[in-house]
């Protein structure tokens, strides 16, 4: 009686090795490190051998120099050579890399092989910031009118219908027409042109009206592309900033995750990521008179903007291109005078543009619209609101010298400062909708080091403590107990690494609680054998039954815990999810280690014997 | 060793009056707590900004205040964290103000007061975001009493899924009166806590019920009333035992866990000390007042199949 199948043994030993395996990686610290990557393409050997030559003349150790085309990593012993061969490296490389401080995993080679890697550290354990950032998908959805305002225009034009006004209004476009021949021409041709634009008649007064709607699916599409293209954009900023690992990651439909490990500056961070700007290409309005508009006749179909020096500029209310049209931009010198310049690239679509108005425009001045969007919270009737304030202001007018598409050059500029300044916020794209940050959490790094030496303190003290009680309370079959439940840990800690979960101080506080009521599937069996004993039953049917009879209990006990803690998952959000996964991960392997595992140790102690009586 | 001698034969179902206006009262002055005092909720929660900074040496908050209101945040509050050269200062969501700036601007105020001061944890959150949490929070756990309520009754009966769901909501509401009476903070992570007190307690609660089926199915005599004192009888030297395990980590964590993690294991010590008393008490009184029998529990179908049950 009592034994087990050799199966049932080796399955036991082969899991335990297994999560041994995976969770070894854990025990062995991170080397302080730097890490490089390329802004754009990648990286070549030679970059790498600038930066081993700079070293070695600096002298500063290097402890291994791992290398692929995305990034190059350089391990070093303590922090303090970290940091000298950090500015060494920033100096010989420039401006084009991102040079950013790190700590490496020391997993060894053979444990990497298999794919074992440590836990990742959460912002709270490690420093750093955390940004929520929330997409304004209305002024997605304008923008994405006014571009079709504009484009209905050059086809109209083209066609040779005539119309009275193009108006994009809350959600829907007016185009006015003068006869309701006029209007069916014209519908016919956007109907052709544009399948995803939906069409109705209105009669306003005396004029032939076209209402033109977007349709429902072309909405969703216009959101997920403005979502999408601020994740790009969010993370060629954050690329600027030089971090290691940073998370860039969707949440919802409508936010954004910003996580940058390690970073205290958070005013350096939010000016690049939260610089809630768009750029515009826009044309100058030589015809009318600045000084009339100002004094209020703004003509038709152009508008007043002020530039950096606060003069006033007329610009035309039709966008060329947008700066979600540039692909590149880059500063340098003019190669005739010398003068800072900055080179731009369009896409093909912004390169036809240009082109169609290079061509009608030559010598006539250019200017470029910064667009920033900033939120202030003020309260309404007790209740905060947001409201959203928009700065528009001219970086730079600039004359068209030549017809020109797809590249071209900006000049005129101050200083080399204001050219690198530029090329900077034209590179890194422009916002397809402003965003603006709904949550930030900072957390220092003496608090990320405090939090891992109180939680690691907490978790063993409180293991131990459970560990003590449980040999004193049940003797023999406490100590079976006890080495299910550090296998219970380890079990765990493999899974978590597997999964590649974020370690977070909830996510400890979770642990800590699995270890508490880990010990609860024994203390079921080893009740319910001692409620056997005193029943009369010999010790090997006592066993035998306790085991069986508490299988059930704990199936369902578990079972309904395991319901709460997928609907908690599937509906909860950030710690409550960590919460989530830790508890049902741990149910999973304490059912495992107390019912299987203590059994086979005890099967293995006491199976098969004839015994007198049982040490519980 | 042993907590409790031999097998014990305590009353329990016969006091389950005074335990049931016990429950009540409870329950009463958790409801009165919450309508009057309401939750201290944290930022999570309301929205708002949180600076958690540190100084050398023991801070003052009078000239804190001071340093803040000349600053222009006259309504800023300011305590002490922990211990007293930790300081938190919390700022509600102002009108016309850069909200993402506004912890830099107070961060520089506070170092050009005293350049010693080191930076721990700053944290705002939108009222949005708060909004939508305790819509999550709140639906999280509806759905979580759904499917406990579905599985509950297809496993056992459907008087004792009423019976774990009442311990359940009456382990919450007087978790969440102890936290309005205390006013201490409630935040994500007590939040966690509470959901994992509903785990918790459920546990204690199921192995209770387990064992009054067992007992239904094997006693032939006895009133419902004595199978179930028997039945909690026999779980009661697990449940203490499990309890104190629990709480033996959770202290652990309430002494050395640190002080964000504080309120966190606050929650779940009260919430094992109401989750154990309500599974002894009020999940089986609640199913008897709803006139449990025995032939509501004999194994209908395959559920037989359980008394020879092999595994491990």
């Amino acid at each position: 009686m009592n034994q087990y199948p050799a199966w049932k043994y080796i399955l036991i030993v082969v899991v335990m090795i297994f999560g041994f395996l995976y969770a070894l990686p854990n025990l062995y610290e991170a080397d302080p490190a730097v890490q490089v990557s390329a802004m754009r393409g990648e990286l070549s050997d030679t970059v790498k051998g600038q930066i081993e030559a700079r070293l070695s003349e600096k002298k500063i150790p290097v402890k291994s120099i791992e290398f692929d085309k995305r990034r190059l990593l350089v391990r070093f012993g303590n922090t303090e050579e970290q940091l000298a061969a950090a500015d060494q490296i920033k100096d010989v490389l420039g401006p084009d890399y991102a040079v950013a401080l790190n700590l490496a995993p020391s997993t060894p080679a053979w444990l990497q092989a298999i794919n074992a890697q440590p836990m990742y550290l959460g912002l709270d354990l490690r420093g750093g910031v955390h940004f929520l950032m929330e997409v304004d998908m209305d002024a997605a959805l304008q923008k994405a009118l006014e571009r079709y305002s504009s484009d209905l225009r050059t086809l109209l034009r083209k066609d040779k219908i005539r119309y009275l006004s193009i108006r994009p209004q809350a959600e829907v476009l007016q185009v006015k027409f003068r006869s309701a021949e006029d209007r069916e021409k014209g519908r016919e041709l956007i109907h052709g042109e544009f399948s995803d634009l939906e069409l109705k008649d209105v009669n306003d007064g005396k004029a032939f009206a076209l209402e033109i709607r977007v349709s429902e699916s072309e909405v969703r599409e216009i959101r997920k592309l403005a979502l999408q293209q601020n994740i790009t954009t969010l993370r060629n900023r954050v690329n600027e900033l030089g971090v290691a690992e940073p998370v860039i990651q969707q949440q919802g439909d409508r936010r954004v995750v910003v996580q940058l490990p390690g970073v205290q500056d958070t005013v350096a961070a939010k000016r690049i990521i939260g610089a809630t700007a768009t750029l515009e290409y826009r044309a100058v309005d030589t015809e009318h008179d600045v000084e009339d508009a100002i004094n209020g006749k703004v003509p038709a179909g152009s508008k007043l903007y002020k530039d950096r020096d606060g003069r006033y500029h007329l610009l035309k209310n039709r966008i060329i291109v947008t700066g979600d049209q540039i692909i590149n931009a880059r500063s340098g010198f003019d190669s005739q005078g010398g003068q800072p310049q900055v080179t731009v690239t369009l896409d093909g679509k912004g390169a036809r543009k240009m082109l169609e108005f290079t061509k009608a425009n030559v010598g006539k001045p250019m200017a470029v619209v910064f667009i920033e969007n900033k939120s202030t919270t003020r309260m309404v009737d007790g209740n905060p609101e947001v409201v959203n304030r928009k700065v528009e202001e001219i970086i730079s007018i600039a004359t068209i010298r030549d017809v020109f598409s797809k590249r071209f050059q900006t000049t005129g500029l101050d200083s080399p400062q204001e050219a690198h300044e530029l090329a900077l916020l034209l590179r890194s794209g422009a916002l397809a909708a402003p965003i603006r940050i709904i949550e930030e959490r900072t957390i220092g790094p003496s608090l990320g080091a405090d939090n891992i030496k109180q939680g690691f303190t907490s978790v063993v003290i409180g293991f131990v403590l459970v560990l003590v009680f449980m040999a004193v309370y049940y003797k023999v079959f406490g100590l079976v107990a006890d080495l299910a439940l550090a296998m219970n840990l380890v079990l765990i800690i493999a899974i978590l690494s597997m999964l590649q979960a974020t370690l977070t101080m909830p996510g400890i506080a979770g642990i800590v609680l699995t270890v508490g009521m880990a010990v609860d599937a024994n203390v079921l069996i080893f009740e319910r054998i001692r409620e056997e004993l005193r029943n009369g039953n010999t010790p090997q049917a006592s066993i035998h039954a306790g085991y069986a009879k508490a299988f059930s209990t704990i199936a369902d006990a578990n079972v309904t815990t395991l319901i709460a803690a997928i609907v908690l998952f599937s509906f909860g959000s950030g710690p409550v999810k960590g919460f989530a996964v830790t508890l049902s991960i741990g149910i999973l392997t304490s059912m495992f280690t107390a019912i299987m595992g203590t059994r086979a140790v005890i099967n293995l102690a006491y199976g098969g014997r004839r015994l007198q009586r049982l040490p519980i | 060793m042993r907590i409790l001698g031999k097998a014990t034969e305590i009353d329990f179902m016969g006091k389950r009056k005074i335990a049931m206006a016990f429950s009540t009262l409870l329950i009463v002055i958790a409801f009165a707590s919450l309508i009057v005092r309401g939750l201290n909720f944290g930022i999570d929660f309301t929205g708002g900004t949180i600076i958690e900074v540190a100084y050398p040496d023991t801070a003052d908050l009078a000239e804190l205040r001071q340093v803040l209101a000349d600053a222009g945040h006259p309504d800023a509050q300011v305590q002490h964290f922990g211990t007293s050269r930790d300081v938190l200062i919390r700022i509600a969501p102002q009108e016309g103000r850069n909200r993402a700036e506004l912890s830099d601007e107070v961060l520089s105020a506070l170092q050009a007061a005293d350049p010693a001061v080191e930076k721990r944890r700053v944290e705002f959150v939108g009222p949005q975001v708060g909004e939508e949490l305790t819509e999550q929070g709140g639906l999280a756990m509806l759905y979580a009493l759904i499917g406990i309520l579905i599985y509950v009754t297809l496993r056992f009966e459907y008087r004792f899924s009423l019976g774990a769901v009442a311990a359940l909501v009456h382990d919450v509401i007087i978790t969440l009166g102890v936290f309005s009476l205390a006013q201490v903070e409630f935040d994500l992570t007590v939040l966690a806590a509470l959901l994992a007190v509903i785990g918790y307690s459920l546990n204690d609660t199921i192995v209770v019920f387990d064992r009054i089926r067992e007992n239904f199915r094997r006693m032939r005599k006895g009133t419902p009333v004595s199978i179930m004192n028997a039945s909690i009888n026999q779980t009661l030297s697990r449940t203490l035992m499990t309890s104190l395990t629990t709480l033996l980590v959770l202290l652990a964590l309430f002494f050395l866990g640190g002080e964000i993690i504080h309120a966190f294991a606050l929650a779940l010590i009260v919430g094992v000390f109401i989750g154990t008393y309500s599974s002894i008490f009020v999940a089986g009184s609640t199913a008897l007042a709803l006139g449990i029998s025995k032939a509501d529990l004999m194994p209908v179908q395959k559920e037989g199949a359980e008394e020879v049950d092999d595994r491990p």
